[in-house]
């Protein structure tokens, strides 16, 4: 241990200190205690009943789809813009960014304008019989245009900053493309993959503004968990919106311990030369 | 035939140009149907009844004072985030204590929860089923249903976006100038202003812009604790689901061209920023993707 | 495998790296690229490798001209200078990567016997299991060069492979290297900025200048006959004193030397500390000692002659010489070489 010998440690950390425990931990721990305080009967009657496993289920599996095309499309993306240069590369690569940037609100109704029924891509799907807007399917896309960057902004570092002589020694050894991919890029590439899956995942379970104008919003099919609590609220049903957002709040906790576990993975081949 | 021969590289992996422009080719669409389009179609849905029903909406008193209370938000959960922001990367960075790392964790909380959930969390708070929530109604404090929750929902949401710029780039810089300028004889704000922040000004600013453009445009969380007044507690992407709720759904768009204006100005601002080298301490240490593990 | 390299050009962007290198190198011979940094060294040698194309001239190996043959088809086994070992792969992986994704295909129990083979003659038989970041320097070096020899590659290029380990690591690798090619008999060439490696590991030494050849030959013919001031220097300390040419002998303030194949006009006087003397008495180059150093073989002497130019000279470790003294520098021997 280093002695302090830099000013400022009492004012800094207090600041510190009083604005998250203000601002984050006291919600954080009132929806914990209002959701501890139901008593586990209750508490267990409430998280599953049938209507909030019906969430989770569309939730979950909509994360899960939206995770897994954002997997390959934002490792495609991610390799392209690393790797090649074509015109107009800059402004696909600043535009990665914008559906972080885009509100979600914004984002939700733009959306369900392409996807609904007369909609420039709702109209073409509808011909081959696939309806996306107010289906789980619309859930999914809300999910993939959300949490889309997230793949690609933790595997771009890494890529960019893979030793190109590890290519070049796998090519000295008489790798094919494919060969070298698979066995030395990918390998090296999962820990940030991973990380990036489980941030897109988190964020996948969370969305609410991207996804309840372009999700029917009907009980047991097209609600999301989110959109339940907030139903809960409209109906004064405190306790169960409680309840319900406890167990996102759990969630998230979990996925976030879980990608800090994961980057701290993707730095045990750092050790360089 | 040297002359021809110039600037010839081995082919990379995937470097095949068959395999290479296909790639190119499928990614581009992708990015073109799945991002440019949904910023494209709010400019046509915007103006598809024509300007005059865009410069009506953008006029109308309801929608003028979302954009007030919006830039309200922003007005003070930015600067306040940003002091919490230097505050924090600086305790973290330049001391060692016990408990840094998960302080650090606890400050990415916001960017894992839900912003629903964060919503009502705040509700048993402030609200009357919350801790303060009848002291509050005593004393007639609106919290929960007026501004003040409003940018406080706010600023939960966006509680890590300075913090998590700085930290990196702070821990990467070390202790060695501030040290120096203690030892000179420097106060600590003079270290701070004359040796720290000309270091981090572009971090902080990409920071402060990050955190704007997701003030401005939070839904989730201030929809909760909203109670969605129109004219009195709406934030413009509250009053863009009313309108299109209304069925008015020319004038949600044209609410909604202002944000997407706010994000594309945000994204050019990003990449300038990002020229000045802000955001690369990250770009380039997979490690400062979460400050988490740069603090170890 | 013989390699040619015949009138060889590399531009990068608007750098000429290589300009015009033609060269063999003997089956089985050890060859060192010497040079200092930007002399196009390395990118002589990763051309050989077909990691960089050249922009003109033609690469060969044996009879078959290898300049566009690509390097995962071009059998060379290449040690990078930081190694670029695998890093989530095992030393033992590491060595039998080339063996698996060979499209000739190995028995599984064949490929595990070669890598012991490798380990053993590596000596790193017990660390098979460890991954890159729990060995030392010195063994990651060994498990490149293993893994490189595992595709049984027709030619064996270093690029400097010492660069990054301690002075007594090096050595002993060094040695060790010049066993593994005395067993192996390999075509090798490698990489150096260090004069003492090239000299010490190399059959023959290749002294690059800016992206040319200045020198060649063996270790003897570069060191006992350097053909211009810069090889002279590059190769060791040299001391340098303005002198004169003159029907063939070169006159430098009070020392008089027999030169041949020189103009008349000024050159300069290049000898190494071990060619200079010191007595009491002339003839030689009137100087006094400003200062010695006491070294474990024998003891440095710096002096400054009457025309301002310093010179560095060894004596035996029992010469009672001090600063202050006065005295002539004499010649054992020298080498002039004319001016520009």
């Amino acid at each position: 241990m280093r002695r302090n010998v830099l000013p400022g440690l009492r004012l800094s950390l207090g600041v510190t200190l009083f604005y998250v425990g203000l601002i984050v931990v006291l919600p954080i721990a009132a929806l914990v205690f209002k959701a501890a305080s139901l008593g586990p009967e209750d508490y267990w009657r409430i998280v599953s009943s049938a209507r909030a496993l019906a969430s989770y289920r569309v939730t979950v599996l909509a994360a899960l789809g939206a995770t897994l095309f954002n997997l390959f499309f934002g490792l495609a993306l991610a390799w392209v813009l690393v790797r090649y240069r074509f015109p107009g590369w800059r402004l696909v690569d600043a535009m990665v960014d914008l559906p972080f940037a885009l509100p979600t609100a914004v984002a939700g109704i733009s959306l369900t304008a392409l996807f609904t029924a007369n909609g420039w891509f709702g109209s073409i799907l509808a011909d081959f019989g696939i309806k996306v807007a107010y289906t789980p399917l619309g859930i999914m896309i809300a999910m993939c245009f959300t949490s889309l960057p997230f793949i690609v902004r933790t595997v771009q570092p890494v890529l960019e900053d893979l030793d190109p002589a590890l290519e070049e020694a796998a090519q000295s050894l008489g790798g094919s493309d494919f060969a070298i991919f698979r066995k030395v890029i990918l390998p090296l590439l999962t820990p940030a993959l991973l990380a990036g899956v489980s941030l897109s995942f988190a964020r996948c379970l969370g969305e609410f503004g991207a996804i309840i104008f372009i999700a029917g919003n009907q009980p047991m099919s097209t609600e999301i968990t989110a959109l339940l609590i907030f139903i809960r609220l409209e109906e004064y049903d405190y306790p169960a919106a409680a309840a319900i957002a406890s167990v996102l709040l759990i969630t998230a906790l979990v996925m976030l311990a879980l990608t800090n576990w994961m980057q701290s993975r993707a730095l045990r081949y750092t050790v360089r030369s | 035939m040297s002359a021809t021969r110039t600037g010839r590289k081995p082919p990379r992996v995937g470097d095949a140009p068959v395999f290479r422009r296909l790639l190119i080719g499928i990614v581009l669409v992708f990015v073109a149907l799945l991002i440019l389009a949904p910023l494209v179609i709010i400019g046509v849905e915007a103006f598809s009844k024509g300007w005059a029903v865009y410069r009506d909406t953008i006029l109308h008193p309801d929608t003028q004072h979302a954009i007030m209370l919006t830039v309200l938000a922003a007005l003070i959960a930015v600067p306040v985030n940003t002091a919490f922001g230097v505050a924090a990367a600086w305790a973290i960075t330049k001391f060692d204590f016990r408990g840094r790392r998960f302080l650090l964790v606890v400050i990415e909380i916001p960017f894992s929860v839900s912003p629903i959930v964060a919503g009502v969390a705040y509700l048993f708070v402030y609200g009357l089923q919350g801790i303060f929530g009848p002291t509050l109604d005593a004393w007639d404090i609106k919290i929960l249903f007026a501004i003040p929750g409003i940018i406080l929902a706010s600023m939960f949401v966006t509680a890590p976006f300075v913090a998590r710029e700085l930290i990196p780039l702070m821990q990467a810089q070390g202790r060695d100038l501030e040290e120096a300028a203690t030892s000179l004889g420097a106060s600590g704000w003079r270290t701070f202003l004359s040796v720290t922040l000309p270091n981090i000004k572009w971090a902080l600013l990409y920071g402060v812009v990050l955190c704007n453009a997701r003030v401005m445009g939070e839904f989730g969380a201030v929809s909760v604790v909203s109670g969605n007044i129109r004219g009195q507690t709406n934030t413009l992407p509250l009053h863009i689901e009313l309108l299109y709720h209304d069925y008015q759904a020319a004038g949600a768009f044209a609410s909604a061209s202002i944000l997407a204006l706010i994000a594309v100005f945000t994204i050019i601002a990003k990449v300038a920023l990002e020229r000045q080298g802000a955001g690369r301490v990250r770009a380039s240490d997979p490690s400062a993707a979460n400050p988490a593990e740069k603090a170890l | 495998m013989k390699i040619r390299l015949d009138h060889v050009v590399k531009t990068f962007e608007t750098f000429r790296a290589v300009k015009d290198v033609s060269l063999e190198i003997e089956s089985g011979e050890l060859v060192a690229l010497l040079g200092p940094s930007g002399s196009g060294k390395t990118t002589i040698l990763r051309m050989v490798a077909g990691l960089e194309y050249s922009d003109g001239g033609q690469i060969y190996f044996g009879d078959q001209d290898a300049t566009d043959i690509p390097v995962r088809d071009r059998g060379v086994g290449f040690v990078f200078q930081h190694y670029a070992l695998f890093p989530h792969m095992t030393v033992a992986e590491n060595i039998a990567f080339g063996m698996k994704v060979s499209k000739v295909k190995r028995e599984k129990a064949a490929i595990e016997a070669r890598v012991a083979e490798l380990l053993r003659l590596v000596r790193l038989e017990n660390l098979g299991g460890r991954f890159p970041a729990q060995i030392s320097g010195g063994q990651r070096q060994r498990v490149a060069l293993a893994r490189a020899l595992a595709v049984d590659p027709k030619v064996l290029l270093l690029d400097e492979p010492f660069g990054a380990l301690d002075a007594n690591v090096r050595r002993d690798l060094r040695r060790w290297l010049r066993e593994i090619h005395s067993e192996l008999g390999i075509t090798t060439l490698f990489v150096t900025h260090d004069q003492e490696e090239a000299l010490d590991l190399a059959d023959r030494v290749v002294i690059l200048k800016d992206g040319q050849i200045v020198q060649q030959g063996t270790p003897q013919e570069v060191c006992r006959d350097p053909k211009s001031a810069f090889v002279m220097k590059f190769l060791g300390d040299a001391n340098v004193i303005a002198a004169e040419v003159r029907d063939g002998k070169a006159y430098a303030s009070g020392a008089t030397i027999a030169v041949s194949g020189l103009a008349d006009g000024k050159a300069e006087l290049y000898a190494r500390p071990a060619d200079l003397d010191w007595s009491l008495q002339g003839p030689g180059i009137p100087a006094s000692i400003t200062r010695v150093l006491d070294r474990p073989d024998g003891r440095r002497v710096l002096a400054t002659v009457e025309t301002g130019e310093h010179l560095e000279f060894d004596v035996e470790p029992e010469r009672a010489v001090k600063a202050g003294d006065g005295g002539f520098v004499t010649l054992r021997r020298a080498k002039v070489f004319a001016i520009g």
